[in-house]
């Protein structure tokens, strides 16, 4: 895959303001939401989200400590991983 | 598109089930580092190895956070120290596993293996030295591994080297007596050595190795256990359909990491070794993976079965994730290591004998096994020569990892701490076969080894 994109994972207790919260961090580092959905799955609320990373390296910029940081400060897990870990794991 | 129920899945792999990827181990040539004086022989070496790796765990971790996959250690192998060493003038090893160990310290990695000498046919005299100098090299160093191979299908057993390495093992006990023998923890003897192996105590770069390779070891048996709850009640050819599909995940980020680990070392990628390597912790165990199967306890009847089908189906499913695959690549059973081992172990319902069978179908051997430290060296090479045969004469890599615990017996307990973890003493059968080890010479290679 050579698209530079990334998938956002948020569980934990659904509260008012996570997606904001979360668009507001990446508009600060210049990264674009593609595709946002939720779900409740074993009762844990889920939301994956898809975003072009464009010109963003994860491992070289502060996303990572900054989704972290929030995710602390909401109560929820908030997980960032490139989309070639996925291609890799699920697609021949 | 990825699905959600795929993006779910993999992170609950990663978090509830213990995924990781255990080892990036780079594989350094030593070859151009001998020279007639040690002290320049081992500046070499040490310069050597940090100009190499000097970037490995940084690269690691860069792997690490832009993919959240636990990269658990850094490791690097090189070539045989007895081959690199042969050309310097002494009669001690000691100073060369000082200096890997320095360079180990330096590049901030895990583990360094090598410390290491192919025997299989017989000993050259840097071989002697090497292996007359691994309890004094294991006892002065932190984060050296050691190995010797000893026999191989094409070559037979040397015995001379079984009966040296039963007392090596018992001396390597003695000299790290004060922290429960932790010499022995580093040091495995084998048959069919892989050249390419990422994972320790056993990793070592091969003569036929090129001048740097990067080697990915993954992890996994708590991915396959939980594959396996979805599928209770079911025929083994579902549960073998199973864990080829979560063997086959597990390889693919083994496969991405060991690819851009490689690309941003500027080094080739060599193997990826699909081995279901437990740790201590729970939820992270073989022997709970086989109990999944239908057992009441690892160890007992069915046992030698279903790891024969796990091994096999994991086996399946990597090879289909990954044209390059290779180190030991199979279910790893080290007690010590292992939450469900230790507890069957403890039990008494897993006992060495049944480990030894065990070792005929899993991919390494009698592995991280500490037993009473009375054993006689004589014993410990019967152990080690029997499974050297079932290595040889099957056709596959078998090891001996065990620790005579200087000063416990059986009903005592061994705590090593870390991935190493904690074992009970095992009970061993102490009947003597002293007059056969001291016969010495070699077991000619079966005839099976003529396939040319």
């Amino acid at each position: 895959m050579d698209k530079n994109n990334a998938i956002i994972t948020v569980l934990g207790h659904d509260r008012v303001g996570i997606i904001a919260a979360i668009a507001n961090v990446l508009a600060d580092s210049n990264i674009n939401i593609k595709d946002i959905s939720q779900t409740i799955l074993d009762d844990i609320f889920t939301m994956v989200m898809m975003v072009d990373l464009k010109d963003v390296k994860i491992e070289e910029s502060d996303i990572v400590d900054k989704l972290n940081k929030l995710g602390d400060d909401l109560g929820v897990k908030i997980t960032i991983q490139h989309t070639d870990l996925f291609y890799a794991m699920h697609r021949i | 598109m990825i699905t959600d129920f795929e993006v779910l899945e993999t992170m609950k792999m990663f978090t509830e089930q213990h995924l990781d990827i255990r080892t990036i181990t780079m594989g350094i040539s030593l070859m151009d580092c001998a020279d007639e004086d040690v002290n320049k022989a081992c500046d070499k070496i040490y310069n050597k190895i940090c100009r190499y790796a000097k970037n490995l765990v940084q690269v690691g971790e860069d792997i690490s956070r832009k993919y959240n996959v636990p990269i658990i250690n850094k490791r690097i192998s090189v070539t045989p120290i007895s081959i690199v060493a042969a050309a310097s003038k002494t009669d001690d090893y000691t100073p060369f596993a000082v200096a890997l160990d320095k360079a180990a310290k330096t590049c901030g990695v895990n583990f360094v293996g090598g410390f290491s000498a192919l025997v299989q046919k017989g000993y050259t005299k840097a071989d002697k030295i090497l292996i007359n100098s691994i309890p004094q090299a294991l006892a002065t160093t932190d984060f050296v591994c050691s190995s010797v191979n000893l026999a191989s299908t094409r070559t037979g057993i040397n015995m001379d080297a079984v009966k040296d390495m039963g007392e090596i093992i018992k001396k390597a006990a003695d000299l790290t007596a004060d922290r429960d023998a932790i010499g022995c923890a580093k040091l495995v003897v084998f048959a069919n050595a892989p050249e390419d192996n990422p994972f320790m105590a056993g990793a070592f770069l091969g003569p036929g190795e090129p001048e740097c390779v990067i080697n990915v070891g993954i992890s996994g048996p708590g991915v396959v256990k939980h594959a396996l709850e979805t599928v209770k009640g079911k025929d083994l050819g579902v549960v073998a359909e199973t864990i080829k599909k979560a063997a086959f995940k597990i390889t693919r980020v083994g496969e991405l990491v060991a690819r851009e680990a490689s690309e941003r070392l500027g080094v080739p990628f060599g193997i990826i070794d699909l081995s279901l390597a437990p740790t201590p912790e729970v939820g992270d165990s073989v022997a709970r993976l086989l109990e999944e199967f239908g057992l009441e306890e690892c160890g007992g009847w069915g046992t030698t079965a279903c790891l024969a089908m796990l091994n096999d189906a994991v086996k399946k499913g990597g090879t289909m994730a990954s044209s390059f695959v290779g180190g030991l690549s199979g279910a790893f059973i080290p007690v010590s290591e292992d939450e469900g081992m230790i507890a069957a172990a403890k039990s008494g319902g897993l006992k060495l004998e049944k480990l030894e069978a065990m070792t005929c179908v899993c991919s390494v051997g009698l592995d991280m096994i500490a037993i009473p430290g009375d054993t006689s060296a004589a014993v410990i090479s019967g152990i080690i020569a029997d499974e050297m045969a079932l290595g040889t004469f099957n056709n596959k890599t078998t090891a001996v990892r065990i620790i005579p615990v200087p000063g416990k017996t059986v009903g005592d307990e061994v705590v090593f701490g870390g991935l190493l973890g904690s074992a009970p003493i095992m009970a061993v059968n102490n009947s003597s076969c002293a007059n056969f080890i001291n016969r010495g010479g070699r077991i000619p290679a079966p005839i099976h080894s003529m396939r040319n």
